[in-house]
């Protein structure tokens, strides 16, 4: 009889969705076989599956093991690690250490990413820059984080830098295709430009986010529905 | 001498649903600390040190090292002292307690918090809000429940702490709008769960009253805001 951790699992994810890919990465680092299934419409025709596995808020990722949906996905990370309990641990042994990546991954999903995309988003200059001022002191103290670290896990990647994946990406990307000042420039964040260089160097991570060209054409067309949005508010 | 009698600080108010959880966490485990209470209006030093990326209570203190965000607190204080685990064993049903504990957290309590914050119609919206976040926690009672008292069966479990906070406050909302939400004709598992987790020895002698609670909001926080002019 095939155990528990061998049977099937499906993720129901969205290419755009940073969320899905930080799952994506997890069961990819840690050699777990899953059929990914994508929502190719989330705010017109949202899939039966996705309906049926996450009813209470409708939305990716959704991690199904042996039929049982999980969402959330800091709550899928954590399920993940100890299910499949094979390197690499996401999550440290040291009970103090576990607090502190449970608290920073809280800190980047609930505070900076939301910051990041909002200075993203945003059409006038003065908003742009109180977005920026906001996005950048969350990320002061991620780079306080890394001091005498290689990842946010110490030696290895764990389960911060995977949550975090997205703001080494914003770091590489934005600057390149976007001509726009990233918020968190190498110059200001010296720390987190050498972690996002390692980051985005193993290919499990760089993989699995999208091409420059992709993420460039979806940033354009937030900033046009932003400016139009705005315009047609005044 | 155990561990469960180490040096353990927790800063925090008596009316905070977050610091609640921490005190009820400790309780269960047996474990003696030192509660550092905030004056309103007024952030301690040793707040503001120790949580210098929230400022916010409940920070607990262990071995002088300071661990912050309530549920981070509960899930340390289950993996470093001694006594009844808080978190379920098997890996579906923890991630079950922490789906809950999330809902509470990302949506039910921005909904009963900021209920103070409108007027009217917007008042209706929130209640309903309210009641149906309760209706699905009833749903998620029976089912994590398996007929026993907890969300945790027999004993109190992570989603019992992380609920245990906002009891006194939803009655505070069924006295200030007139209201019932904890219904036991509609929702009888929730309420039955509700007398359970007030005479829970790890809850009785902490869990505030509902007119302490609303005398405290209108002695510190004034009466709620007036509607926007038009």
């Amino acid at each position: 009889m095939a155990s528990i951790k061998e049977e099937e699992v499906k993720l129901i994810g969205n290419l755009p969705s940073m969320a899905s890919r930080k799952v994506e990465i997890a069961l990819q680092l840690k050699g777990i076989k899953y059929e990914f299934l994508e929502e190719h419409d989330l705010k017109h025709n949202k899939s039966p599956e996705l309906l049926k596995y996450n009813p209470v808020h409708k939305k990716v990722p959704v991690l199904i093991h042996s039929g049982r949906p999980i969402a959330e996905s800091l709550v899928i990370l954590e399920y993940i690690d100890e299910t499949w309990t094979q390197e690499p641990a996401l999550l440290p042994s040291d009970p103090y250490e576990r607090a502190s990546a449970r608290f920073w991954s809280k800190f980047i999903d609930d505070k900076c990413y939301p910051a990041v995309r909002k200075y993203l988003t945003l059409g006038s200059e003065t908003e742009v820059e109180s977005a920026r001022a906001e996005a950048q002191e969350g990320l002061q103290f991620l780079e306080n984080e890394l001091k005498g670290k290689k990842y946010f896990g110490g030696e290895t990647i764990g389960m911060v830098d995977v949550v975090a994946v997205g703001v080494a990406f914003w770091q590489q990307t934005l600057e390149e295709i976007m001509q726009m000042e990233p918020a968190n420039s190498c110059q200001d964040f010296p720390l987190l430009c050498a972690w996002a260089d390692e980051l985005l160097g193993c290919s499990v991570i760089s993989d699995n986010l999208p091409s420059k060209d992709k993420f460039s054409s979806l940033i354009q067309s937030r900033l046009q529905f932003a400016a139009a949005a705005s315009a047609a508010s005044k | 001498m155990g561990k469960n009698h180490e040096e353990v600080q927790l800063i925090g108010t008596w009316v905070s649903p977050f610091v609640f959880r921490a005190r009820v966490a400790l309780n269960l485990k047996s474990v003696s600390y030192e509660f550092l209470e905030e004056k309103v209006g007024a952030k301690s030093d040793l707040l503001l040190k120790s949580n210098p990326v929230h400022k916010k209570i409940p920070v607990l203190i262990h071995h002088g090292k300071p661990i912050c965000e309530s549920l981070v607190i509960v899930q340390y204080i289950d993996e470093v002292f001694d006594g009844v685990k808080i978190l379920p064993e098997d890996p579906y049903d923890r991630a079950i307690h922490r789906f809950w504990a999330a809902f509470l957290d990302d949506k039910f309590f921005p909904a009963l918090k900021t209920i103070r914050m409108v007027q009217g119609e917007e008042v209706q919206k929130k209640l309903v809000e309210i009641k149906e976040g309760l209706a699905l926690l009833d749903e998620a009672l029976v089912k994590l429940s398996k007929g026993k008292p907890f969300f945790g069966g027999d004993q109190l479990g992570y989603l019992d702490i992380a609920l245990s906070g906002f009891v006194a406050w939803i009655q505070v909302r069924e006295k200030t709008y007139d209201v019932k939400l904890i219904d036991e004709s509609i929702i009888p598992n929730l309420a039955a769960w509700v007398d359970s987790l007030r005479a829970h020895p790890a809850v009785k002698d902490i869990i505030p009253t509902a007119d302490g609670l609303i005398e405290w909001v209108r002695v510190n926080l004034g009466p709620p805001p007036a509607p926007a002019a038009n």
